[in-house]
């Protein structure tokens, strides 16, 4: 037995769960799919005293396009489920470039949206997917429930905006707009690691092939995902060219700070983040101007 | 502090089992030290190797992420179900001893486990699907080609099976 001993209580409802972090606090941790959980567990450097488990409340598992607006995605739908739902990933296109690129097929049959954006690892590459996707993330505890827009949602290093009494209960993400096209593409230098960078593009076009609205945001290069949509600002109201994606590029590299690590130098994040700009922001506009 | 324990029942390779276990076993220690199923193995307990990869209702999941307790109600498939009671080999075990796919073996049950799952999802896969399909199992000894090899020849013998 790796963990420290906790008292462990099986959620019987979303109000059940809720009721028992309200009388818990700090002192207890959801339990979702358990891939980045477990893990810290099973090395001691965390040592929750209760583990709530979430994982019966097949409520917050689906996701909804009832409302046109925008798609709510359940905080325990599994990578998995998301990866096999083609409605989804024909909404949220991002998606479907990106989980590929999660982990591998063990830890996304058991990983959860929400678990991954809690735990807030800006290595990962749901939380800028939800940045450039601009969703709102809804949390709720006993006493009340917000929506907190993801750019305000991470805070820093595995740190978010959830209080000690909170869950994430459910994202939306915006509903598709027209003539709109997304790319995410990263570089690791194994299938399933975290990524040296990664990138993910939203360009919208208006009149002619002009660019209506650009969003960007990237992962694995500073302690939270990057917002570096400003960064294609001098794009709006212009056509796309070569040298307007390389100036942005350039701008990208300007504005992290990435650490470096052992796969990789920060200069060598920094010169990967630019040519990733370049391919990702291309090929978003292809995209829109495709229809796709 | 008491220990917290908590009654399970579970169903591992068609048998049903009921055991109390604290809440803090995992599952790779419970089909281990309490089942007494010492096939699945155990390596790095943090969700890297794949070695204690079993299957939960049919999906492929690593059991040192997993506590026994949330096992309850579920079913569970360890390599030990694999061969034939006769112990006649399942085609994929069969295919990894023709094309050499071990050598320690260590990390084998792990492979197995999640190459059975994904050959039945993806009956006829490429080379690189097999490829990242074995991503997240690591082997120190051969190298993976030949058990990428033997995985696609398991294909073809179970597509052949039941075409």
């Amino acid at each position: 037995m790796k963990p420290a001993p906790f008292k462990y209580i099986a959620a019987s409802s979303v109000d059940h769960a809720l009721s028992l972090k309200a009388e818990y606090g700090d002192e207890a941790r959801f339990l979702a799919g358990g891939q980045s959980l477990i893990p810290t567990m099973n090395f001691r450097l965390a040592r929750p005293a209760v583990l709530i488990d979430i994982n019966g409340l097949n409520d917050l598992a689906g996701v909804d396009r009832a409302n046109g607006e925008s798609i709510r995605v359940g905080a325990l739908a599994r990578y998995r489920d998301l990866e096999r739902d083609t409605n989804f990933l024909e909404s949220c296109p991002l998606f479907a470039d990106a989980l590929p690129h999660i982990a591998h097929p063990q830890i996304r049959n058991r990983g959860t949206i929400g678990g991954n954006l809690s735990h807030a690892d800006p290595a990962s590459e749901l939380p800028a997917l939800v940045v450039a996707m601009e969703a709102r993330m809804r949390l709720k505890s006993s006493a009340r429930e917000r929506e907190v827009a993801a750019s305000d949602f991470f805070q820093g290093l595995l740190t978010t905006d959830i209080k000690a009494d909170e869950m994430l209960l459910e994202i939306a993400f915006p509903a598709p707009t027209p003539r709109t096209g997304t790319c995410f593409m990263e570089i690791a230098r194994r299938r399933g690691d975290f990524a040296l960078a990664g990138v993910a593009a939203i360009v919208t076009l208006g009149e002619g092939q002009r660019c209506l609205k650009a969003r960007l945001a990237l992962c694995g290069v500073g302690e939270t995902p990057v917002d570096a949509s400003g960064a294609l600002r001098s794009l709006i109201g212009q056509p796309c060219t070569g040298e307007a994606i390389d100036a942005a590029a350039a701008r990208v590299r300007e504005m992290i700070e990435p650490s470096g690590n052992v796969h990789g130098s920060a200069d060598y994040q920094r010169h990967i983040a630019g040519i990733l700009t370049q391919r990702a922001v291309g090929v978003a506009f292809q995209r829109a101007g495709h229809g796709a | 502090m008491e220990p917290d324990r908590h009654d399970i029942q579970l169903s591992v390779n068609g048998t049903s089992y009921r055991r109390g276990v604290e809440s803090r076993m995992l599952l790779s220690d419970f089909l281990r030290h309490e089942l007494l199923l010492a096939g699945t193995h155990v390596g790095c307990e943090h969700g890297v190797c794949g070695a204690c990869t079993v299957l939960l209702n049919g999906m492929a999941v690593r059991s040192c992420l997993m506590l026994a307790v949330q096992a309850n109600g579920h079913e569970i498939s360890t390599v030990e179900d694999l061969a034939t009671p006769a112990g006649e080999l399942h085609p994929v075990q069969q295919a990894m001893h023709d094309h050499h796919g071990l050598q320690c073996g260590y990390c084998t049950p792990g492979i197995l486990m999640t190459m059975t799952a994904f050959l039945k999802e993806n009956p006829q896969p490429s080379e690189q699907e097999v490829r990242e399909a074995l991503s997240g199992n690591l082997c120190r000894c051969t190298g993976y080609q030949n058990i990428v090899d033997a995985m696609l020849a398991a294909a073809d013998t179970m597509r052949a099976a039941s075409p």
